[in-house]
């Protein structure tokens, strides 16, 4: 592919009091001044999450009219699939400048509904969803490799520990987070606590994708998009036949294979920690480590601090791309592997990027 | 699919068998997941089955357990462990009826020890 994201950023995060378009209206103007590229240069758009019809809303409200949109609605792993699209798209010559954007301000609106399957079969039991499947994985993840709680909380402490360094976090200047502390914090699912579950904040971001030609003539270094793979899965919990397989199998092989890398060539990780589990599950998964050793992989991940302390604002994929940039654009990081999930592990989208060369 | 529920009311749990290849499939669904068929019918389950995984929901009220239940045919049934003070995922497990206001019932299981 020869397609690179060349402006990336962050609308305002936290508890910000603003409504989703004008969260989502931040988000793209300051992905695109980054770009330096305004809104007469977009012709195509991807977001979801605003209502009926969201790409028309967003584009009607933005003054656009694109000639290419996407608006899959997958869950968290959307904005990775979304990467993938626009790739085509752009290769394709469907359009030249693709924005993906999202916003959500479900911790000022104090609601954030996501649907279930309606499963007349399994609403009776009174699952939490989506935190009793990921706390069904983790028991049979504990199970399986010997381990307890505490092996889990360490996640949550490092997630922590990095968001200290990351001024934009949410749980920035909360100081460090024990594991004796996320044990005694109260049981949502068992074996997951408050603390093993990911945040309830406003926020989201955008990424401007156009071509890699292109992107060489902006201000900043393009991140080129090197791979991309995806998989669905299932959306009730009792479909899925291994709770210890997910998708992130296959849409992790199939992004590397189309990059020509292998996980050892990978410098940074940004994986999608909606709980612990998705930690070393995730990463056991995607092919970082054997299965049950993925609380020992070392490679740079979720550097800002993830979904656990970061911010989380419904859908964290596109957090995860702006992340991915920042890293390729300020550290030596040369390749960035970013991988989404939604829902249950319901959908799984994975993007490998990397520095031009 | 209310037949599988109707069934209920005689403590009856039923799983899809396929006509066509022989599969079983929770839920019921218009057609066979496996081969395809609609020539599908329903049996009644042995109600055994094992712990595939389970969860405490803390929740308003009472906790309660939430269950992955892998039934001896096969599928798995998202369900609850009752009287079961200390769940274990692969603990064998029972079929067991807990009664809804409108005489349907829901198949929750209990343990199988010592049986
Ligand atoms: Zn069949």
């Amino acid at each position: 592919m020869t397609v690179a994201i060349a402006g990336a950023a962050e609308c305002d995060l936290g508890k910000t009091g603003l409504d989703v378009l004008t969260l989502q209206s931040q988000a793209v103007i300051r992905a695109l001044t980054d770009a330096g590229l305004t809104l007469s240069d977009v012709d195509g758009l991807a977001t979801n999450n605003i209502g009926r019809f969201p790409v028309i809303q967003l584009a009607e409200y933005l003054g656009l009219r694109p000639r290419w949109c996407d608006s899959t609605f997958v869950g968290g792993s959307a904005f990775e699939m979304y990467v993938a699209r626009a790739a085509q798209a752009i290769d394709a010559g469907q359009c030249s400048t693709v924005v993906i954007s999202y916003a959500s301000n479900q911790r000022s609106a104090r609601s954030r509904t996501l649907t279930a399957a309606g499963d007349e079969y399994e609403s009776p039991y009174r699952p939490l969803y989506p935190a009793s499947y990921y706390a069904m994985v983790a028991q049979r993840y504990l199970h399986t490799y010997g381990l307890d709680r505490r092996h889990l909380a360490q996640v949550a402490v490092s997630a922590r520990e990095r968001a200290q360094r990351n001024p934009k976090a949410w749980t920035y200047g909360a100081g460090p987070l024990t594991v004796e502390e996320v044990l005694a914090a109260p049981l949502v699912s068992s074996p997951l606590g408050v603390l093993d579950c990911c945040l309830v904040t406003d926020g989201g971001g955008a990424v401007v994708l156009t071509s890699l030609e292109r992107a060489r003539d902006l201000p900043r270094p393009p991140a080129v998009v090197l791979g991309c793979g995806e998989m669905l899965d299932h959306t009730s919990m009792a479909t899925a036949k291994d709770l210890l397989r997910t998708g992130a199998v296959e849409s992790g092989r199939t992004a590397l294979r189309a990059a020509g890398l292998t996980p050892a060539d990978i410098d940074v990780i940004q994986l999608y920690d909606a709980f612990t589990i998705s930690v070393p599950l995730g990463l056991e998964q995607l092919g970082f480590a054997a299965p049950g050793e993925g609380l020992s992989v070392t490679t740079p991940m979720n550097t800002g601090g993830g979904g656990l302390a970061y911010c989380h604002p419904g859908q964290f994929g596109v957090l995860l791309l702006v992340e991915a940039v920042r890293q390729l654009r300020e550290t030596s990081a040369e390749t960035a592997l970013v991988h989404g999930t939604g829902g249950i592990f319901s959908s799984h989208a994975t993007v490998i990027l990397g520095v031009d060369r | 699919m209310s037949e599988w529920w109707e069934a209920t009311r005689d403590h009856r749990l039923l799983l899809q068998h396929c006509d066509g290849c022989g599969s079983v499939q929770h839920y019921p669904r218009a057609l066979c997941i496996t081969c395809g068929s609609s020539d599908l019918s329903f049996r009644e389950a042995v109600g055994t089955g094992v712990v595939d995984s389970f969860t405490v929901v803390h929740r308003a009220g009472e906790p309660y357990v939430l269950a992955r239940v892998r039934l001896t045919e096969g599928p798995i049934l998202l369900t609850h462990l009752d009287d079961i003070a200390e769940p274990r995922c692969d603990m064998p497990v029972l079929l067991a009826w807990r009664p809804l206001p409108d005489g349907r019932h829901l198949p929750v299981f209990r343990s199988a020890d010592g049986l």
